[in-house]
Order: C-alpha cells, then sequence, then structure tokens
C-alpha cells in the first residue's frame, strides 16, 4: 500500500480521461462549477482533440485556494474513464495520488504501481442496473463519476443538486435521472471507501465578485457592448465559439422589440478572404464590424490585411492561435502567429497587435480594438489563444462603464466637409500621422476613391517616386502615435531585481505563480507582461533596466524574442528564451526550471568567485 | 503625370435631369485605357444610366477588384465614393459595405480574369447571398494588363495575339449566374449603347443581385482575326433575344410596344421595365428554358443578349433575410446598440 498522504485541502489537481462525445463536458463543467460555487478558486483545462466521437479527451480541474490560473503540472487524482488511454493516464498520477477507475472490468495488469491509492468503483455495472438505453447508460456512467468524486471530496451534493436545476430549467426530468446518477456513486464511494480523502474541499469564500467564463465568450460580449454590428466569419477551432457567442448574445439584446428587426449583421463567409473583405468593406463605410479566425485564416487575409493598412480602413480581428504550422493540431493551444500578425502581408506592412492574458481582459480589449481601430484607421488584431478562448477562467466580474462612448477617430460629416475648401484623404493636418476620412452617402465633396495602388497625399492615383513615399513615410509618423495609444504593458518591478521575465499572453498565470515559488527559493524576479505590438514606452526602460531577460512564450521560434529584438534596443545576449510549445498550456513548473537551469549554475560560479558564466 | 483630372466646364444649354445636373456631373476622371477600349463605352453607358435615374452622386458606391475593368470606377460618378479593392475581391467588400448601410446604389465593375478566375467563389457567394447590388463584367476573354494571356471567358478554338489556340471550355458568367439563382441576369455589347444603357438602369432599380455580362472588345490583346471576342467577331455574332426598355417612375408607358410582344415588369420602387422578345424562342421568365436556349446558341457561336433572365421580386435580398432595420446599421445610434451595465450583470449571472 501506498504511503497515506498528508491532508492537503483546496490544493490538488484533478484529471478526468473520457472519451470524446459521451457527455464528459457536461460532467465536467458541472464538477468544476460546484466547486466554484463553494467558493473555492479552481481553474478548467479541456485537452479535447480534433473529432467529434470516440477520440480520447482530458479535463484538467485545479482546485487552488491561492487563486493561481495556471497548470501544477501534477496530477493527484485521476479518473480514468478511457480504456484506450488507461496505461499512460495511470502513469501520470503524482507519487501519493489516487485513481478513480471503472472496476466493471478487472485491470489488474494496469494496477502495478504501489505508490498510488486505486479506488475501483463499478461505474458500468451501477449504471446499466439502473439506467435503460446504451447511450443513457453510456452518459450516465459520466455523471456518476461527479457523485463518486463528490464523496472523495466532500463536495456539498446540494451545489450540485442547483446547478443541474439551473443547466435543465427547461427539462426537470433530467435533474432527477441526472442526481440518481451522481447519488449511486456518492453512495458507493462512501460505502467502499474512508471518504473523504486526505486531498479534499472546504467552504472558502474566495470567488464573490468572480464569473467563471471563456476568453472567446467574453471578446464576443465586448464586441456586443462596443457597438458592433457586422459580423463576418468562416467557421474555424478555436475561434467559432466567439462567433457563435455574438450571435446567441445579439439575438438576446439586439433585436428591436418593437419591429423584431435585428441590430446587427451576421454573415457567413466562403471563405476567410471573403470574412476579411467583408470587415474591410463594412468599417470603410462606418459600422463597427469583426470577424474571428486563427492561424490558417490569418494566412489567408494576408493580402487584404497589406490593403487596409495601406488604404487605412480600419479592421478588427481575432486571432484565437492554435497549434502551427500549417492545420497543425487544431485543438491545442500556442502562441504561433506572433510574428505573422505583426507583419502580415507583402511590402513594409505593420498591424496594431493586442495581447489579451485571460479572458476578464478579452472583453475590455475587444472594446479597444474598435476604438483603436477607427482611431488609427487600420486593422487591429487581438491574439487570444486556444487556452483563453476555449477554457473557462476564473476572472473578475467583467464591468461595464454606462459613460463610454466609442471613438470612431477621425471622420468628417457633411458639415465639416462643406467648410472645407476641398476634402483630401490622405493628408496629414494634425502631425499625428492620421488623415481625416469621410462615409459613403455623405456629400459630393467628401467623395475619394480607395485604393491599394500607389497613391498620393491627395488621394490620386501615382507612380511618381516621391509622391508615392510622402504617404508611406506618414504611415510611419501614424505608426508612433499607435505606440502612445495602445495598451502599456503589465509590469510588476517590486522584486527590484536584476533579473526579468517578459511574457505576452496567456503565460500570465504560469508565471505568477512561478514567481512565487522562485521567490520562496530565495529568488526575485522582476516581471513585464508586453499587452500590445507596437511596444508602448515602458517596454524599452523595463528592457534596459535589467540584466538578465527571460523571455516566456508559447512557441518554438521565439517570436516574442524576435520583436523585442527588431523592435527595440535591447540587446540580443541579454534575452534567454524559456520555449513551450507542446500544445498543452504552459505549467509553473516548466518556468521554475527553465529560470534555476540558468541561475542556479551562475550563483554556484558567483559563490565559487568565478565570473558568471553563460548558457547561451 | 500618372493621374489627369477632367475639367468640369459645363455648356449651360447641356440638358439637366430632375436634380439640375448634366451628364458632366456623372463624369469622373479621365481614362487611361488604350483608345478604342470597349471598356470606355461602358464606362459612358454607367454615366448616361446614372443621369438618367437621377441617382444622388455621393450615394452611388463603385467598388472594383484588379484590372483593366476595374480601373474604371475612377471614371464615373466622381462625386460617389470608390474602393479599388484587390484582385477578384470586390464582392466581399461590396458585401461588407453594403451590410453596413444597405441605404446607398451599389455598382461593381470587375472583368472576365477577376470575376470568373481568382473572383470566381466570391462571385458565387454574393449571388447567393442576393447581395442588392449592379454587378458588371466587362467581358474581353483576356488579361489586358499582363499582356495578352487567356481568361476563363476564352471560347475553346478563339486565337491569342501570339497565335496560341484555347482549348479549354470556358466559363460563361450568365449561364453560372442563373444556375446559382439569380435573379437579374443581362448579356450586352460594349458597342450597343442602346440595348446597354437601359439595362443598367433595370440592374440598379433591380432589388437583389443583378448581373450585366458586357462583351467589351480588348482593342489591343483580343481584337485580331480568329478570336472570337474582337469587335468584327462580336458584331456578327451578338443576337439580341429580349430588349429591355426602362420606364422611370414618373413616366407612362406609351403605346411604342405592340400588346402581345411586350411584358411590363415592374420594379421595386414602382418603375417598371418593359420587355420586347426579339427571338420568339426565348422566354426572359423561365430560367430552364432560358438557359436551355442559351447553351444551344452557344454552339452555333451565337451570344444572345438583352436581359435574359429577370424574377422581380421572386426572391428576398440579404437585409431582407438577415432580418436587419430599414435605416443602415451605420447609422444606429449607440445607444441602440451597447446594452449598458445593468444588462451586463444580468448575463453575467450565468457564469457565477
Amino acid at each position: 500500500m501506498p504511503q497515506s498522504t498528508a491532508t492537503r485541502v483546496n490544493d490538488f489537481t484533478i484529471k478526468i480521461a473520457t472519451v470524446n462525445g459521451t457527455g464528459s463536458a457536461s460532467a465536467n463543467t458541472l464538477l468544476m462549477k460546484s466547486i466554484f460555487r463553494s467558493g473555492i478558486p479552481v481553474m478548467g483545462k479541456n485537452y479535447f482533440p480534433s473529432n467529434i466521437q470516440g477520440l480520447p479527451t482530458w479535463y484538467e480541474i485545479r482546485i487552488t485556494r491561492d487563486g493561481y490560473v495556471a497548470r501544477s503540472g501534477q496530477v493527484d487524482i485521476m479518473v480514468a474513464m478511457n480504456a484506450e488511454t488507461y496505461a499512460r493516464d495511470v502513469r501520470e498520477v503524482a507519487a501519493g495520488g489516487y485513481l478513480v477507475y471503472d472496476s466493471t472490468w478487472p485491470r489488474p495488469a494496469l494496477l502495478k504501481r504501489e505508490d498510488i491509492t486505486a479506488l475501483g468503483v463499478p461505474l458500468a455495472q451501477l449504471c446499466n442496473e439502473s439506467f435503460n438505453g446504451v447511450r443513457t447508460r453510456i452518459l450516465m456512467k459520466n455523471i456518476c463519476y461527479v457523485g463518486v468524486l463528490a464523496a472523495l471530496l466532500d463536495l456539498d451534493l446540494e451545489r450540485i443538486r442547483e446547478l443541474l436545476a439551473e443547466t435543465y430549467a427547461k427539462k426537470p426530468q433530467l435533474v432527477e435521472s441526472n442526481m440518481k446518477a451522481i447519488q449511486l456513486g456518492y453512495d458507493y464511494a462512501r460505502g467502499a471507501f474512508a471518504c473523504p480523502l486526505p486531498l479534499r474541499v472546504e467552504k472558502m469564500a474566495n470567488t464573490a465578485g468572480h464569473i467563471m467564463i471563456d476568453g472567446n465568450t467574453a471578446a464576443a460580449l465586448g464586441c456586443v457592448f462596443a457597438g458592433a454590428t457586422v459580423a463576418a466569419w468562416y467557421p474555424i477551432t478555436p475561434s467559432t465559439s466567439l462567433m457563435d457567442a455574438f450571435k446567441m448574445f445579439s439575438d438576446r439584446m439586439r433585436v428591436d422589440p418593437a419591429s423584431g428587426r435585428k441590430n446587427f449583421a451576421f454573415i457567413q463567409a466562403e471563405d476567410e478572404l471573403a470574412a476579411i473583405g467583408m470587415v474591410i468593406g463594412a468599417m470603410w463605410n462606418g459600422a463597427r464590424a469583426f470577424t474571428a479566425t486563427s492561424g490558417p485564416g490569418i494566412s489567408l487575409m494576408n493580402e487584404f490585411l497589406g490593403l487596409a493598412y495601406y488604404a487605412e480602413v480600419p479592421a478588427v480581428i481575432f486571432d484565437i492561435q492554435r497549434v502551427g504550422p500549417s492545420t497543425g493540431m487544431p485543438t491545442r493551444t500556442q502562441q504561433g502567429d506572433l510574428m505573422e500578425c505583426a507583419y502580415a502581408s507583402h511590402g513594409d506592412t505593420r498591424h496594431v497587435c493586442l495581447y489579451p492574458a485571460n479572458a476578464e481582459e478579452c472583453f475590455y480589449m475587444a472594446v479597444q480594438a474598435f476604438d483603436l481601430a477607427e482611431r488609427l484607421q487600420t486593422p487591429v488584431m487581438v491574439l487570444s489563444d486556444l487556452d483563453i478562448g476555449m477554457n473557462d477562467w476564473m476572472c473578475r466580474d467583467l464591468k461595464w462603464d454606462d459613460n463610454y462612448r466609442p471613438d470612431r477617430g477621425k471622420v468628417l460629416g457633411k458639415a465639416e466637409v462643406l467648410e472645407l475648401k476641398k476634402f483630401y484623404r490622405f493628408l496629414d493636418l494634425d502631425d499625428d500621422g492620421i488623415p481625416y476620412r469621410t462615409l459613403p452617402g455623405v456629400h459630393p465633396k467628401a467623395a475619394y476613391f480607395t485604393r491599394g495602388s500607389g497613391h498620393t497625399q491627395y488621394g490620386a492615383y501615382t507612380e511618381d517616386s516621391a509622391e508615392y513615399q510622402v504617404v508611406l513615410d506618414r504611415l510611419l509618423r501614424k505608426w508612433a502615435t499607435a505606440k502612445r495609444l495602445v495598451p502599456r504593458a503589465v509590469i510588476d518591478a517590486t522584486a527590484g531585481a536584476a533579473t526579468g521575465i517578459v511574457s505576452v499572453g496567456s503565460c500570465d498565470g504560469a508565471i505568477r505563480e512561478a514567481i512565487d515559488v522562485l521567490k520562496r527559493r530565495g529568488i526575485g524576479v522582476d516581471y513585464m507582461r508586453v499587452r500590445s505590438f507596437p511596444f508602448s514606452e515602458d517596454v524599452e526602460r523595463f528592457l534596459a533596466a535589467h540584466e538578465l531577460l527571460f523571455v516566456v512564450e508559447q512557441n518554438r521560434d521565439a517570436q516574442l524574442r524576435s520583436l523585442l529584438a527588431l523592435e527595440t534596443a535591447v540587446e540580443k545576449s541579454k534575452l534567454r528564451s524559456l520555449l513551450h510549445y507542446s500544445g498543452l498550456p504552459i505549467s509553473s513548473a516548466f518556468i521554475v526550471e527553465g529560470v534555476l537551469a540558468e541561475l542556479e549554475p551562475r550563483q554556484l560560479a558567483t559563490a565559487q568567485g568565478v565570473k558568471g558564466g553563460r548558457s547561451g | 503625370m500618372t493621374f489627369i483630372a477632367k475639367p468640369k466646364v459645363a455648356h449651360p444649354s447641356l440638358p439637366k435631369n430632375s436634380l439640375g445636373l448634366t451628364r458632366r456631373d456623372y463624369e469622373g476622371a479621365l481614362s487611361t485605357l488604350c483608345a478604342g477600349c470597349g471598356h470606355d463605352s461602358i464606362t459612358a453607358a454607367i454615366v448616361e444610366a446614372s443621369w438618367a435615374l437621377a441617382l444622388e452622386p455621393q450615394n452611388v458606391v463603385k467598388l472594383s477588384g484588379i484590372g483593366c475593368s476595374s480601373k474604371t470606377t475612377a471614371y464615373f460618378v466622381s462625386g460617389g465614393h470608390g474602393f479599388n479593392s484587390v484582385h477578384g475581391r470586390m464582392p466581399s467588400i461590396a458585401m461588407g459595405a453594403n451590410a453596413a448601410n444597405r441605404s446607398l446604389t451599389y455598382i461593381g465593375v470587375s472583368g472576365d480574369g477577376d470575376t470568373l478566375s481568382i473572383g470566381l467563389g466570391q462571385f458565387c457567394h454574393a449571388i447567393r447571398r442576393n447581395l442588392n447590388m449592379l454587378y458588371i463584367i466587362e467581358n474581353n476573354g483576356v488579361y489586358g494588363l499582363t499582356k495578352g494571356q487567356f481568361s476563363a471567358s476564352a471560347d475553346v478554338g478563339t486565337r491569342a495575339k501570339k497565335g496560341e489556340t484555347n482549348f479549354q471550355p470556358p466559363i460563361d458568367s450568365v449561364l453560372l449566374a442563373m444556375t446559382l439563382g439569380a435573379s437579374f441576369v443581362a448579356r450586352s455589347f460594349s458597342g450597343d449603347r442602346r440595348q446597354l444603357v437601359p439595362l443598367i438602369q433595370a440592374g440598379l432599380k433591380h432589388q437583389g443581385f443583378a448581373l450585366i455580362d458586357v462583351l467589351s472588345p480588348c482593342v489591343t490583346f483580343n481584337d485580331h482575326e480568329g478570336s472570337t471576342k474582337s469587335y468584327a467577331y462580336t458584331r456578327e455574332h451578338y443576337e439580341p433575344a429580349v430588349h429591355a426598355d426602362f420606364v422611370p417612375l414618373e413616366r407612362e408607358i406609351t403605346a411604342d410596344y405592340k400588346e402581345g410582344e411586350t411584358l411590363p415588369v415592374v420594379m421595386h420602387d414602382g418603375s417598371r421595365i418593359v420587355l420586347r422578345k426579339l427571338d420568339a424562342a426565348y422566354d426572359p421568365t423561365n430560367r430552364v428554358t432560358a438557359a436551355a436556349v442559351i447553351q444551344e446558341r452557344m454552339k452555333a457561336g451565337e451570344y444572345l443578349t438583352g436581359l435574359l433572365l429577370v424574377e422581380e421580386g421572386a426572391q428576398r435580398e440579404f437585409h431582407e433575410i438577415n432580418g436587419t432595420p430599414n435605416v443602415p446599421l451605420n447609422s444606429l445610434a449607440f445607444e441602440a446598440l451597447s446594452p449598458g451595465a445593468r444588462a451586463l450583470e444580468k448575463v453575467l449571472a450565468r457564469y457565477r
């Protein structure tokens, strides 16, 4: 028998291995939400296949009293429901951990680990005896393990019932059948094992003022509240749920009650080429419009992005990054589009990018993206990723300021145009690189011709070198203005250390936890999370102020590091990359190990009186 | 000098439309196409039709892709906004622009390369959505700006200027549009202004997607002996099947037409087009038989022209299907669009 585990309350990780399409998603959400409702911070990550039914899928729930939102990198309780992945699932349990498995069919050969506790529950047998119909039995088997875990972890069954009642408000009979399955598992576990386990939950009050929401839903809400009226897209994982959410919210909140008319246009395009074209056409014509896509879609949109940059048309694009290159692994996460988005399209192009770190920021950055796009008259890309977009994140309540009014940028109305002697589209009248535009339908005097071919600052076609360069150089002045308007980096320099971590997006949670771990080991590091491209001015200062900089990101080629090297004055030799590109979200353990691997030899060398070595 | 503004001097005796505007007010920059290019005649026909319909110039939106044809949006209605986008992608720009503001008049000008090769997908889907616009293809069977390659509309057996013969079957925009469910499909010839101008007027008034494929010879690369898209060949082989006269709202139909031979079609705004059958075998209101006749004539090397298919009011255009309000989306007040803090609190209840 394994050694008895020390009691660990509200600080452990459960992983559930199931088969895709067997209803496990609702079971796992139910489990996670009931922990969240008990006031305990929780993290949920879904590792699912690019498949509708039949392939293995995993769900990881981290109960985290300290509120860490990243993976811990360790599994304490494994619920192994999938025979196909059983062997590897058993291997993954940390020493001293637990394995819950379906003991309807004995699996002695697979239970060779002596350092974990195996808890067999005849889930299939229990459900076969109590439910009819093949599909129902499969679904109920997955609900049944929620009951087992409720007993093992000491979860409140009333919380579970309350959540089921909300989910199935319109189908009360489903509440009863689900509760029946849960009770079966609960009662069996209570009878067979010493419940609760040393790993268990206890009520807290740390989730008040918080919600559990995925980044795509939050971004969609941002689009609704920002007043977006035209949404055009081509379905692609993992961005589709953003558009689904926009449609769902708009159908509820954007239909005129008197006329039944929809105050939005929702267009499923024939491909991403068309989707971005529609967004550009709509924003050119004065509507707030957006599209959502992933890496392959951005590749297709490159040509149009160049047009919008050069013809100075606003556009908002959400890139929910997934694993590349090419089709890659569509249901796994990565930050692989940093370079592509920054310089998308041929010729001298550069684009404003925003990098949200979590669901909460997706909401606010969605709004900001429209303001920046219209202010700067250029495409703005919001680079989320699958981890942010499709996993539920605990975040602070989203707030809306009713005083907010959209920044529509420099758009001249009829009266203003009539006051001008003549309207010229591309003149830099305010010395900020941003010209004035007009919308179709205003007045013949306001008309101008939009083109991707060479044009003068007066809006006319040109092939004249000097006239062409005037416009191209002015676009750089606009870029300098963008630098002042984009969100600043989030800097935590409380350690006042010589070493800093620089990162982006969804690495944030893992880094914050890693910094705490390092601190406990006596190592202080500062931290800067960039939130935009171009980099805000504070980025340069942070880079200059630190001797050693770990650049943490989730791609193979150190894309953030490349951008920093290209766009700032940072000395390249100061930058150390910590690259995580397995397709799973980065864990705090990965960062701690990476930092220690670099710093410990240095400390050793210093202690031995040798000048600090470098590992390159 | 690469841009030539046209001098705007109007003679006082020039006729004025109901807005008090002359034809000069519907012109644009000076064309930089080759002298004698068919496209310039189409531009002139658009100017004539816009003037005759008394369109408010600022309410005309001109859209195009890339190619000789796509340049022409700069050559008419200078008082309207223009958007010369990327190759083959004009329909998506038109879709977005139209979604944002349904109250304007959208004219797309494209070529056979822009529409039938690189832009074939977007062309088809604009038809499927029944996007409310006039889409003109200036069809010359050849890539002009890149000096004479065959386009997808080149006929089997036609010869390139450099001597090569085309053996790939053409994609015919008219047949394609009919198959895809378009409700206004016409073909014309840049050299037949009498036929073309009323077609453009009718197309502009049509509620939904209106296609006019205009045979428009390329004088530089496709006007030689052996070409099936030369002026000489087209004049000889184009055959008007249905003539359409446009009758504006304010004018009564006069007794020019003999009963039995004409068919008045009432447009969305109450104006009418009067169809006159010139080919007894052809019925422009029957999609199935119309397509069969067009294909038969095509086998014989003839292009049927005129308003080849019209189903006015039979299909809902994009906004009617989408259920958008009659006022343009881009004119809705922010208060009508952003649900506000209290609504957000309600939404969040679901995520607790």
